[in-house]
């Protein structure tokens, strides 16, 4: 069950598949506007993040996770709850 | 960002496409001369982009009942069923198409669109959970947005995923309400429908399941994928839509739970919508008794689809995974199926064209929809103009 500080860098992990070349990400990264992630990308994402942490992450709270930080605090809210 | 700005991104996106075709989302049929030809642009079009599977539209049962119900009844009901009443047809309808299931329970919607919107709003709730597969149909999608549920996808067709996902869900199993569809719209493949009920039943969820593209094309008696695969009494909740294979405009839900009676006081897009109109249901309910009558339009039907799914895949197209009365041709580029689509057309073949991100992976397809009332000459004339085309694409030809 990881907490936000276990969460992130293996958030990070994940995400350096979808990072520009050279791109240096931080909590702050913008999922859509840093990244350039589309509609098809992000699904592909979050299929992704979910096998990771064995989380499923509901349609209704992608729209509130704008940056990295906000992903992670989602991941740290799903596995405890799931 | 002005309230009209968002538009920009569309308009720039509609002119870069009108740069290379024809708007594929604004064709005009000019005169619909059958279920399956029209003119249109001033061209004699073979229609193979309907969902016209009985090709039922023009049968002269269904146009009499129409007609008299007109004439009898007038043009439309002017208003919703709560507040302007029901007619005789409505309730007749809803009382055939339980029947029809063998469930206790029927209720008609205006369009099938409003009712997975109502159903799905009104069964599910804060609290609830809806696991979706990922390729449903933009009405499920827009019915598990309108219910304050929680929303998880599941990979489509994958059962092991569903599986997991309902593991994971822990007490909320028994709250969580599984939506998959008969034959999926886009690819034209069919649920792992026996699987995903013994999942269900495992799990104590609840299973919905959309025979918009199923309902007289599957089963033995036409009622679609439950019946086909034998598990009708696992699903708890059946939508259907009338303006596929029975030739109008409308939907339904049928169950043997006595709650959706009750979805009726509840359900905003069953209570704030105007009734359908007497027409619609007097050539719907034709339609069902032709459905049940006439089991050889179900077999043309097939034979017509696997015509043209063995034919294209003999031409080295590549298809969906499995013949059905929904053919999906796939193409790895936007443009290529964008050249194609207006190459068919000049030919007289009318075909929906499907491109990204409504297109399941981020591919292209141009969608077939096929219908008993298709001749062996219109399924020749459509795959040799399919091979035609590919000769007259330069990017095409080495295929």
């Amino acid at each position: 069950m990881p907490h936000y500080q276990e969460a992130l860098p293996e958030l990070f992990e994940v995400l350096k598949s979808y990072a520009k070349e050279g791109q240096v990400l931080t909590e702050d990264t913008h999922l859509i506007s840093d990244l350039g992630l589309d509609s098809m990308k992000v699904m592909q994402l979050l299929l992704e993040t979910e096998e990771r942490f064995d989380i499923s992450i509901p349609l209704n709270v992608v729209t509130d996770v704008r940056t990295v930080k906000d992903f992670a605090r989602q991941i740290e809210h799903l596995t405890e709850q799931q | 960002m002005a309230l009209l700005e968002k538009f920009q991104q569309l308009a720039q996106a509609r002119e870069a496409l009108a740069q290379i075709s024809a708007d594929p989302f604004r064709v005009t049929i000019e005169q619909i001369l059958s279920p399956t030809e029209a003119m249109i642009n001033g061209r004699h079009t073979i229609l193979v982009g309907t969902n016209n599977y009985l090709g039922l539209t023009f049968d002269p049962a269904c146009i009499e009942a129409a007609v008299a119900a007109v004439k009898e009844q007038g043009t439309g009901t002017t208003g919703s069923r709560m507040a302007n009443g029901s007619f005789g047809g409505h309730v007749a309808l809803e009382h055939e198409l339980a029947r029809f299931y063998g469930r206790r329970q029927g209720v008609v919607f205006s369009t099938g669109y409003l009712a997975n919107l109502g159903i799905i709003s009104a069964l599910t709730a804060a609290g609830d959970v809806i696991l979706i597969d990922g390729d449903c149909h933009a009405s499920i999608y827009d019915g598990c947005r309108m219910s304050s549920a929680e929303v998880i996808r599941f990979r489509h067709n994958d059962v092991g995923d569903l599986h997991k996902r309902l593991r994971r869900l822990g007490s909320r199993q028994t709250n969580t309400l599984i939506i998959v569809e008969g034959i999926y719209s886009m690819l034209g493949d069919r649920a792992p429908l026996a699987e995903i009920a013994a999942v269900k039943q495992e799990y104590g969820a609840y299973l919905l399941l959309d025979e918009a593209h199923s309902l007289g094309v599957l089963g033995e008696h036409g009622r679609g994928l439950s019946e086909e695969a034998g598990v009708d009494a696992h699903i708890d909740f059946i939508v259907g839509t009338f303006s596929k294979s029975l030739g109008a405009t409308g939907g339904f839900c049928v169950s043997d739970h006595d709650e959706l009676e009750l979805t009726r006081y509840a359900s905003r897009p069953y209570i704030f919508t105007a009734s359908p109109c007497p027409s619609v249901i007097a050539s719907t309910r034709a339609a069902l008794e032709i459905l049940q009558s006439r089991p050889e339009l179900r077999a043309r039907l097939w034979t017509n689809a696997h015509r043209l799914y063995d034919e294209l895949k003999k031409l080295g197209f590549a298809l969906g995974p499995e013949p059905s009365p929904v053919v999906a041709v796939l193409f790895d580029q936007r443009e290529e199926a964008i050249g194609f689509w207006n190459g068919l057309q000049d030919l007289g073949i009318y075909v929906n064209m499907i491109l990204p991100p409504a297109a399941p992976e981020g591919r292209s397809l141009l969608r077939c929809s096929i219908s008993a009332a298709h001749t062996p000459e219109h399924i020749d004339r459509i795959c040799q103009s399919f091979a035609a085309v590919r000769q007259s694409l330069p990017s095409m030809r080495s295929r």
